[in-house]
């Protein structure tokens, strides 16, 4: 499957930057991001890798510069639903199983046409896992159910904050499968690491964060 | 790959909150508990004289229950403060006030209702006419949601702060005076054979206002929480 790249880009940041007690967390960022395509947000710990994610997904505000999405001044109100965040905190209830947090973010956020919440799961290495209580998963394991998320959700954005972190060689390999999928099918990406990942992707743009 | 609709949304968020408190039960216990407590000691620090328990059998339920509710107050987000879900709540493309009313009617159910099932029985204890009892419930149907509201606000006011817990009580006394004079003032009209109607309305009229206006400073509270 063949993705052309349209012109307008999905989301762009026109110095964008944030700040903290008047000083600036991380320096004016320009940049575009197309449909189907990868980018990486690298940096040392504390460069605001973080809070660059948090600042795209709307849970902080823009501190200066402009953030346009689809050619348009981004408003929340419109991009809602379309950016999926998935950040250090899984925002999974611990005293439900996978299989009923996947459901209750279905509910509020809506499912990608053709997939289903067993496939999910199945595709993400827990079958057998699905009614099991999620805080006696792994921590891992845990992670691969907020991976399940990313395959339901019908969103464009993914604003993924360490995926890697907690995960093993499989693991790994199944977040650069699905970012793949994702972005053949026309998604986009940014993803956020201190540096050591094993990022496989062919179109890959880097962000990188000085202090 | 529709965005759902509004009320799905709502019903998948009280789930949601009503099976999380369905699996800890003993939380939803300790508020009927500590309430069953206090009512029965009561009689054994006043002494088991009828006609004194009847006068203030009605002041001591109201005012246990609200104390009892207070017990889960301030546990109402900071679950899904710590586990990430607020966040997720907060981008889902679902009106943020409409789901907090979700997550504030999930605590009245699995706070108050319990608490107002067991209210005959409390007030059997001490006494309670049972004509009375009624006009009892009436104003705890009413009171109690009004408390979960107030609540709710403050408890988001006071979410970015470490250790909230006495912050959060000594702002939520003054809301609560209101609630505990009408409830009580209907109480003791009704004991007395006078109209009771006047407070209860007063009471519903609160009622109304915070349905609407405390979902919405929730929100506003809750996203300036998360922007820090």
């Amino acid at each position: 499957m063949t993705v052309s790249i349209p012109h307008t880009p999905l989301l762009e940041a026109r110095s964008v930057s944030f700040f903290r007690r008047d000083e600036a967390v991380f320096a004016p960022l320009d940049f575009d991001v197309h449909p189907g395509q990868l980018t990486l947000v690298e940096g040392d710990n504390g460069s605001g890798k973080t809070t660059l994610l948090r600042v795209l997904a709307g849970l902080l505000h823009v501190g200066a510069g402009e953030l346009r999405w689809r050619g348009a001044p981004l408003r929340r109100s419109e991009c809602a639903g379309e950016i999926l965040f998935l950040g250090h905190q899984l925002g999974l209830k611990a005293d439900l199983s996978p299989h009923e947090n996947l459901r209750i973010a279905v509910g509020l956020h809506g499912q990608r046409a053709g997939t289903s919440i067993g496939s999910a799961l199945i595709e993400v290495g827990l079958s057998g896992y699905e009614s099991e209580p999620t805080r006696r998963l792994s921590a891992g394991q845990k992670k691969r159910a907020a991976l399940a998320r990313l395959l339901l959700l019908p969103a464009t954005l993914w604003l993924l904050d360490e995926p890697y972190a907690n995960l093993d060689r499989a693991g790994i390999a199944l977040v650069n499968h699905v970012l793949k999928w994702h972005t053949d099918s026309g998604g986009a990406a940014l993803v956020s690491s201190h540096g050591t990942t094993n990022f496989a992707g062919d179109t890959v743009r880097r962000i990188h964060l000085h202090e | 790959m529709g965005r759902p609709r509004l009320i799905p949304a709502c019903g998948a968020m009280l789930r949601r909150d009503l099976t999380v408190a369905w699996r800890r039960r003993s939380d939803i216990a300790m508020p009927v508990l500590y309430a069953l407590i206090v009512t029965m000691l009561f009689p054994f620090a006043l002494g088991p004289e009828d006609t004194l328990l009847q006068r203030i059998a009605g002041g001591i339920v109201l005012v246990t229950l609200l104390l009892a509710m207070l017990l889960t107050l301030d546990a109402m987000f900071s679950s899904d403060i710590e586990d990430g879900s607020l966040e997720q709540l907060v981008l889902s493309p679902q009106p943020l006030e409409l789901l907090l009313g979700m997550k504030i009617l999930a605590h009245w159910i699995t706070t108050a209702l319990p608490l107002i099932v067991i209210t005959p029985l409390l007030a059997a204890m001490l006494h309670l006419p049972t004509a009375v009892i009624p006009v009892l419930l009436l104003a705890l149907l009413l009171a109690t949601p009004l408390i979960s509201l107030f609540g709710a606000v403050l408890v988001a006011l006071t979410a970015g702060t470490r250790r909230s817990g006495m912050l959060l009580a000594l702002m939520l006394l003054p809301l609560c005076v209101p609630a505990v004079i009408f409830a009580a003032g209907a109480v003791a009209a009704a004991q007395q054979g006078l109209p009771w109607l006047a407070p209860i309305s007063w009471l519903a009229a609160a009622l109304v206002l915070a349905v609407v206006l405390a979902p919405l400073a929730c929100a506003a509270a809750l996203r300036i929480a998360l922007d820090a």
